[in-house]
């Protein structure tokens, strides 16, 4: 029990933290449904058409009791049985009701192609959105949220509108008609029927508050389920190391009967309401026999109509009895709905200027002008930079972790736009350089090397669409790289596996700098792009991208002070300040903090 | 690299073999396959089962009964109302409306049993299955787990076991059916045998029809549920790169890709959704008429005079209480495939053999461990061996750096030592005890291994350092203290009681692997291996522990797989490997002088800088050249 407690409590800061810059206006029930059918046409394309289909439809249900009650009131009236009559009644009723079932099949196929086709254009617009917020929105704490935004909490409409949606229209649908023939039979009946049923549907309301809970209850336990699962499979190499396998089959333990207990609370639930209609149904039935018979004696109404009764009160049972369930899809469809459009709602922060300007080709100049950049809510991380690199320049970027290093690059690239001050790149501000200019020029290296699930030469290619397996092969070997290429069992064709974890940690770099520099910019920046990589290796590649940087604004952030030492200038950073800046001869032999970091470094290195 | 690769072979085998195993198989060996599934459920929890098949049974029958109230309060109570038009009917009034609400009280209960029981059966089942898995992925060695990707193994224990109980929660109801079937049919004949012939062509029919359904329905239905999860998936890989596609401007290129998903997915629900659409209103026009039919048949049978009104009645009702419960018959069937297919992934895993044998002895002597290797081989398959011919030797107290290029086999080398696995060849010793003899924990009591991968329970930091072990604050913080990673634990806001979320989510990369590193320091192991551990730790913070190790590893031998000249300057000697061989073990020094890939290896950046050094010299050389020119 504590452990959901605190999963909860912790669960409910993850969503805070979550929704602290993803929008998710407060908005009521209806405001979303009007606002999501705003932005989602496709769901309105024909719907007066299928709501009419609907209608027929739902006047199928009725045509059993009317045949029933033609038959007894007028098929067998006086006795004997009118048989043409009745041939007649039912071959009408039964042609009335493959018509219906031809409305139901029409319905249903309209209403799975415009919703379909609204959430999968839903779907697509989200998941662009996503990638137009900045790396400030999408950091990693959220990127799961934000893909359940564009999957789950999409397909939890899309489980609405096929089966809960569906489900309301023909049970409303029902309940006005049946209700309208028990009236044209005998308002008295009817009024008997609804006094029976009224309760059931004012409380229906609380039963479902309490399904509600008991299946979010189920839903914890079952996240806590699937860690402990995952930590077994996960950390199997940590349970063996610390022999802890009885204490993790403690907890999966306990996630495992945690779970089954709420399941088997929420089935009880729902096991001790989901009868209840069936008893009220019977008590309307011993109810609408007494009365009615009364009724019939006093003239008011017929047998056969009293009868067809009895058959409308079934058509109360399976709209009360699947409400619950109903209402709880309901709920959860427009919570989904409220999220995917709170996403959607978020503007972007980083945008593409609207006439944005393109830069012209070659070596790239850049100038800070007092830059300071805070993480939202956070205290700053870059005070007042002032620096400019001359086009060509090799800049390395080096100082402690926490430094500020990151920040910078993460401004140079507009991955995110400083808080005050501005940066220009060819004396233009970044904000207004067009996206696909700016893309194209300015390319960075990330330190962690993220590889999609595909070939190499895909991975590659990343950088440039249009590039072949030559030219691709032709870039290795420019960064030294073609020996490596050879050792792979397959080449170029080498699947790289999810996230590229079938390469170790230093492939992967190799893989993110060729697909870098097989992009071609004026300015490489490189983040800490080959700290995984083995000496020798590193030692190699630094020498092909000095070759390569060649005629290029090039920025590293180093680990290393050799690439330091290899660079045009130094730019070295401290408490989110540059205090040194020069060529790496000079700083050295200044006192400083880069004297101080090159003497523990080369005492790391053993020289 | 070559493990992995084979990882992602098998998955792909394992794809295409749950493509193979879906298209497959008569279906009616997989019905038959599926009972079995069944069989095993109901051995065992045979009396949840019972109690639930009684409880539909309950059910079944009071549903037919409740029919049979309402002809019996149509011919007792109601006609001879309105034929007599006395009070005299008013006894029988009260009986039927007794009679009525009766029946409905037992019928309820019915339900409220066969839901709840069905419900606690599956339930049940899926926890024990659950377990049982688990249980497996724990025994098992870790041999086994590197033959099998982490996604299979965590389906197996989730989706699979959920496949393979999913006909469990219908099942009770589908027996209850064929209760109220069979009971429906006898109260039929003998209500009227030439009505009962319309209700065994009905029922069949929609029986029938339910089954076609289901069938049409279930391979969509898997369709989409797969595709669901590939545009799940899409969506997770390029959020996760977003800083890739962000950098290199290919957002739209990823749209069009996640766009292409959905648009799949959309076709394959709206397939769903017309094979729905075309079945759900056929099944609920089926049984209406089949009550046509009744009324059309009976009408003739009330003229011969063999039927009362009352039957009539009963019989019309009884077909539109039998139309909806019917179709519980196909949502077993309908389940059936996909419970053979997930059953029968249970099992694999639920029939793997082998694991580690253990023996008696202990590993308990006091102080730092002599360890030594003799002729091990290993290789994660049979015929490429990831370490071959490995013999080495490391005194009590001594401090061995492990080198060798990406791929030499260093880190399985630490997970021999620690018997982690253990080697094809050959043997492992600790204080000349085979690693094999040793009892159950006794490794793990004495070897603290610190994996290159670190890993975080969802747990406390506390829970993380312990792992369960008893243990005082006191020697926590000391561990935390020689793992550098005092200082932020202190600063977080429950200090030791801190959750530190799934897989260690709220910490930094180094701050995880300082408390992994804590983790094996808290258990003063008498040989501590680490591999590659503070890879994501800041130089200086690194330095901090490994002098901080030094000092106070007298109790300890330490192994430690290391490139960085800092850490294995601190190293007495140094095993170096190449290619899953030793080719050099001895101090530093002398391997530097005798070793040329060692050599080569250790002093690529004291190399590079030379060289550097030598360019620049050049270059001053030239501008001197060419001042010497202009002065010329």
């Amino acid at each position: 029990m504590t452990a959901v407690d605190e999963r909860a409590g912790d669960g409910v800061t993850d969503e805070a933290r979550a929704e602290e810059t993803l929008r998710e206006a407060e908005r009521s029930a209806m405001e979303t449904v009007r606002h999501g059918l705003r932005l989602s046409p496709e769901f309105r394309h024909g719907l007066a058409g299928t709501l009419a289909l609907a209608v027929l439809a739902t006047l199928g249900k009725i045509i059993v009791p009317i045949a029933v009650q033609q038959v007894i009131d007028r098929g067998l009236d006086g006795g004997t049985p009118d048989v043409p009559f009745i041939r007649n009644a039912v071959l009408l009723c039964a042609v009335a009701v493959l018509l219906t079932a031809l409305c139901g099949y029409l319905m249903n196929v309209r209403l799975y192609r415009s919703t379909e086709s609204g959430l999968a254009t839903l779907r697509g617009k989200g998941f662009r959105h996503v990638h137009d917020l900045s790396v400030l929105t999408q950091n990693s704490e959220r990127r799961g949220a934000l893909v359940s935004r564009v999957t789950g909490d999409v397909d939890q409409i899309s489980a609405f509108m096929q089966w809960g949606g569906l489900t309301i229209i023909i049970a409303v649908g029902q309940l006005v008609v049946a209700t309208a023939l028990m009236a044209v039979f005998s308002w008295r009946l009817t009024l008997l029927v609804w006094v029976c049923f009224l309760p059931v549907m004012i409380v229906l309301p609380r039963f479902q508050r309490m399904v509600s809970r008991a299946y979010t209850r189920v839903r914890e336990w079952a996240g806590d389920v699937l860690a402990a699962v995952s930590e077994s499979v996960v950390g199997s190499a940590v349970i063996r190391a610390y022999g802890s396998e009885d204490r993790t089959a403690e907890r999966i333990d306990r996630a495992v009967i945690g779970q089954r207990r709420a399941q088997t609370r929420a089935q009880m639930i729902i096991g001790f309401t989901f009868p209840t209609t069936e008893m009220v149904a019977a008590v309307a039935v011993a109810g609408v026999i007494v009365l009615g018979v009364h009724l019939g004696v006093a003239g008011s109404i017929t047998q056969g109509r009293l009868i067809a009764f009895l058959f409308l009160i079934t058509l109360f049972i399976s709209p009360l009895q699947t409400a619950t369930e109903v209402l709880n899809e309901a709920q959860n469809a427009i919570a989904g709905w409220r999220r995917v459009l709170g996403v959607l709602d978020t503007p972007a922060d980083v945008a593409d200027p609207a006439d944005g300007v393109t830069l012209p080709r070659g070596p790239i100049s850049v100038a800070f002008e007092r830059v300071g950049f805070a993480y939202p809510g956070g205290p700053p991380v870059l005070h007042d930079v002032s620096v400019e690199i001359t086009p060509g320049t090799r800049m390395a970027v080096v100082g402690e972790t926490g430094s500020g290093k990151t920040t910078f690059a993460k401004l140079l690239t507009r991955l995110m736009d400083p808080t005050s001050g501005r940066i220009l790149v060819d004396g233009v501000d970044l904000r207004e350089v067009s996206f696909s200019s700016l893309r194209e020029r300015i390319v960075m290296v990330p330190q962690d090397g993220f590889l999609f699930d595909a070939s190499l030469a895909d991975n590659i290619r990343f950088g440039r669409p249009s590039a072949s397996d030559e030219e691709i092969r032709l870039a290795l070997t420019e960064l030294g790289l073609a020996d490596w290429l050879d050792g792979l069992p397959a080449g170029l064709d080498t699947p790289v596996g999810q996230r590229g974890e079938s390469l170790s940690a230093g492939e992967r770099q190799l893989v993110a700098l060729a697909r870098a520099y097989l992009a071609d910019p004026d300015l490489l920046l490189l983040d800490e792009a080959t700290s995984a990589v083995d000496p020798a290796t590193e030692v190699r590649l630094a020498r092909a991208l000095d070759s390569v940087t060649r005629g290029r604004t090039a920025v590293s952030i180093a680990h290393r002070l050799s690439t330091a030492e290899a660079a045009d200038e130094v730019l070295v950073f401290q408490h989110g300040r540059i205090v040194q800046r020069g060529p790496h001869a000079e700083l050295v032999e200044q006192d400083g903090v880069y004297a101080d970091l090159h003497a523990s470094w080369a005492s790391a290195i053993g020289s | 690299m070559s493990k992995e690769s084979t990882e992602s072979k098998e998955s792909e085998e394992s794809r295409e073999s749950e493509k193979s195993e879906e298209s497959k198989a008569p279906a009616r060996s997989v019905m038959l396959q599926g009972f079995r599934v069944i069989g095993v459920a109901v051995r065992a929890e045979p009396g949840v089962f019972t109690a639930a098949v009684l409880a539909s049974a309950l059910y079944g029958g009071m549903t037919v009964a409740s029919s049979w109230a309402l002809g019996w309060a149509t011919d007792h109570a109601v006609l001879p109302a309105f034929r007599d038009g006395g009070e005299a009917a008013t006894g029988a009034l009260l009986l039927a409306a007794l009679f009525i609400v009766g029946v409905a009280v037992l019928k309820a209960a019915g339900v409220m049993g066969r839901r709840i029981l069905a419900g606690v059966m599956q339930y049940r089942m899926q926890a024990r299955s659950r377990r049982e898995v688990t249980r497996q992925y724990l025994r098992l060695p870790l041999a086994w787990h590197h033959r099998h990707p982490t996604g299979q193994l965590l389906s197996n224990a989730n989706s699979d076991v959920e496949a393979a109980w999913g006909p469990l929660a219908p099942l009770p109801m589908a027996v209850g059916v064929i209760v109220m079937l069979v009971t429906a049919a006898v109260a039929i004949v003998l209500v009227d045998p030439v009505l009962a012939l319309v209700g065994f062509l009905i029922f069949p029919a929609i029986a029938l029809l339910n089954l076609v359904y289901q069938r049409r329905l279930s391979p969509l239905a898997m369709r989409a549920q797969r595709l669901r999860a590939e545009v799940s998936e899409v969506a997770h890989e390029s959020f996760d790169g977003a800083l890739v596609v962000k950098t290199l401007g290919r957002e739209d290129a990823e749209a069009a890709r996640f766009q292409a998903r959905a648009d799949e997915l959309r076709d394959a629900n709206i397939a769903v959704g017309r094979v729905r659409g075309l079945f759900d209103p056929l099944l609920e026009a089926l049984p209406t008429l089949g009550v046509l039919a009744v009324l059309l048949v009976g009408a003739a049978r009330l003229e011969s005079g063999s039927l009362a009104t009352g039957d009539l009645v009963q019989v019309s009702y009884l077909f539109t209480l039998l139309a909806w419960p019917i179709r519980a018959l196909g949502w077993v069937l309908a389940e059936l495939p996909r419970s053979v297919v997930g059953w029968s992934r249970v099992r694999d895993v639920l029939d793997a053999t082998g694991s580690m044998a253990y023996g008696t002895a202990s590993l308990d002597g006091a102080g730092p461990a002599r360890v030594t290797a003799e002729n091990v081989r290993y290789g994660y398959d049979p015929g490429a061996p990831v370490l071959r011919d490995v013999s080495f030797r490391v005194e009590p107290g001594r401090t061995v750096a492990v080198v060798g290029p990406t791929g030499s086999g260093k880190s399985t080398l630490t997970q021999l030592l620690a018997r982690l696995i253990d080697p094809d060849v050959g043997v492992v010793r600790i204080d000349g005890t085979d690693l094999r003899d040793v009892a159950k924990g006794g490794v793990s009591g004495a070897v603290a291994l610190v994996l290159q991968q670190t890993f975080l329970f969802d747990d406390t930091v506390r829970g993380n350092v312990t792992l369960g072990l008893d243990v005082p604050d006191e020697k926590i913080w000391a561990a935390l203290r020689l793992a550098q990673a005092e200082g932020f634990v202190s600063a977080l806001r429950s200090g030791l009681d801190t959750r530190v979320g799934e897989r260690g989510a709220s910490l930094s990369g180094g701050q995880r692997q300082r408390l992994a590193l804590a983790r094996a320091l808290v258990r003063e192991p008498r040989l501590l291996i680490l591999d590659d551990a503070t890879s994501s730790v800041d130089p200086q913070v690194e330095k901090r522990i490994l002098h901080g190790l030094r000092e106070e590893s007298a109790e300890s031998t330490v192994v430690v797989v290391a490139y960085r000249m800092a850490t294995i300057a601190l190293a007495d000697e140094v095993v170096y490997l190449e290619q899953g061989t030793v080719v050099d073990h001895g101090p530093h020094d002398e391997l530097l002088a005798r070793c040329e890939g060692y050599r080569a290896l250790v002093t690529a950046y004291e190399r590079e800088e030379a060289e550097r050094a030598d360019a620049l010299d050049e270059v001053v050389d030239e501008s001197f050249d060419s001042d010497e020119e202009v002065v010329a």
